[in-house]
């Protein structure tokens, strides 16, 4: 399992461009909206937690399509497939990594982007919390997308139509936890929820990316 | 028997493997040769009837299957961005093993990459990448079962002698080797072979 990390960990530290190409395309997205929209301010903190967590979801979208489609071109997933350590411990490795380089990193440069939406500091935190929450999630779910699709023509299309209806649990309560602390309302409920969906899918994605893997390589 | 998309691919084949004999698949282009090796592996499920190691179905016993076996498919299963040697010890791992540095250095030697061993897979021949997934073959003494898909793909005749020498020794150690191969092998003729035709 540990082999699968250090192995995924390393690419990706090998191919800096792609890490690179997904924060970017974050932020870009992120900063569009406040120069497309005008500078109200109160306008801009009303859109400000869906704008930064639309974009993420994005961001996200476009690294997942790589998680199980570079091994299926070159042969390796067949391996992976007949590992001695078993397969769910072994997708689970990979999203781990995944979320590492992209969904860690979004989260971190989100405060910056924040600043942009005039959105106050408390608020910020409860951004950068849900996002670090909320981010995992997004991996798992798209990752049993990404074995949904993997070797299938035109995958990132169906890969983004399948991961984002599912994430949309995810993207109404890291968004409203945000839009609550801008109000002043209590954000418990909407973190224990984000943090049970996280614990649930911690669980269940995996064993469920396994199977379709099996069947797409069937 | 095993079917490829909505084409039934070769007619029923009932065939064992017993320990030191090496089973060589034959057959022209299409006939269903790396389909039949992957539905041993557990990769593919057939259409009818089952496959069994050691008495029991494949896919019943997995982690157990898993660590017996090594299946070299028709790709060199390199990830092109890391060395001969990181991916050589990444397929080990995966397989259970925990080669030191200088088995696995010395497994890329015998294969023939010596002074190649940290250049990445990509800058490789497609001969010299073969022969990094070969090299496996080298640290695998301990797994009985090894099938290999198309071995001698792209090997010149010094690394073809050293794989047949690789699969006499894993022969003799009571292994069992399914390959396909379209010749027939120079292997020593005292090793007990079947041949399938599909």
């Amino acid at each position: 399992m540990r082999a699968i990390f250090v192995r995924d960990m390393r690419l990706a530290f090998r191919r800096r461009a792609d890490t690179a190409a997904a924060l970017f395309f974050f932020v870009i997205v992120a900063s569009l909206f406040p120069l497309g929209v005008g500078p109200e301010p109160a306008l801009l903190r009303t859109m400000a937690a869906g704008v930064v967590w639309v974009a993420a979801l994005l961001a996200s979208m476009l690294s997942l399509g790589r998680l199980f489609a570079d091994d299926h071109a070159d042969g390796t997933l067949e391996q992976l497939l007949l590992s001695v350590c078993p397969l769910p411990l072994i997708v689970l490795s990979k999203m781990a990594a995944h979320w590492l380089c992209s969904g860690l990193m979004l989260s971190l440069v989100a405060p910056l982007l924040a600043v942009q939406f005039d959105l106050p500091g408390e608020a910020i935190g409860v951004l950068l919390v849900t996002l670090l929450l909320g981010t995992p999630l997004l991996s798992l779910i798209g990752g049993i997308g990404a074995a949904l699709t993997v070797g299938v023509r035109g995958a990132s299309v169906l890969l983004s139509l399948l991961v984002l209806p599912l994430c949309v649990p995810v993207l109404i309560f890291g968004a409203g936890a945000v839009d609550a602390a801008v109000s002043g309302l209590a954000v418990s409920a909407h973190y224990s929820l984000l943090a049970a969906m996280l614990v649930a899918a911690l669980f269940l994605a995996p064993w469920a990316a396994a199977a379709a893997l099996r069947i797409a390589l069937d | 028997m095993c079917s490829r998309g909505a084409r039934r691919l070769f007619a029923p084949v009932d065939v064992s493997a017993h320990a030191g004999e090496l089973l060589r698949v034959q057959g022209a282009n299409g006939a269903g040769k790396t389909t039949l090796l992957r539905t041993l592996c557990g990769l593919s499920q057939p259409l009818e009837g089952e496959v069994r190691w050691r008495g029991e179905p494949v896919g019943q016993e997995r982690d157990r299957f898993h660590h017996e076996l090594i299946y070299i498919g028709h790709a060199a299963a390199l990830k092109d961005d890391l060395s001969a040697k990181e991916n050589l010890l990444a397929a080990c791992w995966l397989g259970g093993q925990q080669p030191s540095d200088t088995q696995v250095m010395g497994a890329l030697s015998e294969a023939g990459l010596r002074k190649r061993e940290h250049l990445p897979a990509r800058s490789l021949s497609q001969g010299q990448r073969r022969r990094v997934s070969l090299a496996r073959l080298a640290l695998a003494q301990a797994a009985p079962l090894w099938v290999l898909d198309e071995p001698f793909n792209a090997l010149d005749s010094a690394a073809t002698e050293w794989m047949l020498g690789v699969l006499a020794d894993q022969l003799r150690r009571g292994g069992i080797v399914v390959l396909t191969s379209h010749m027939p092998l120079a292997i020593d003729p005292a090793l007990p072979q079947v041949v399938l035709s599909l």
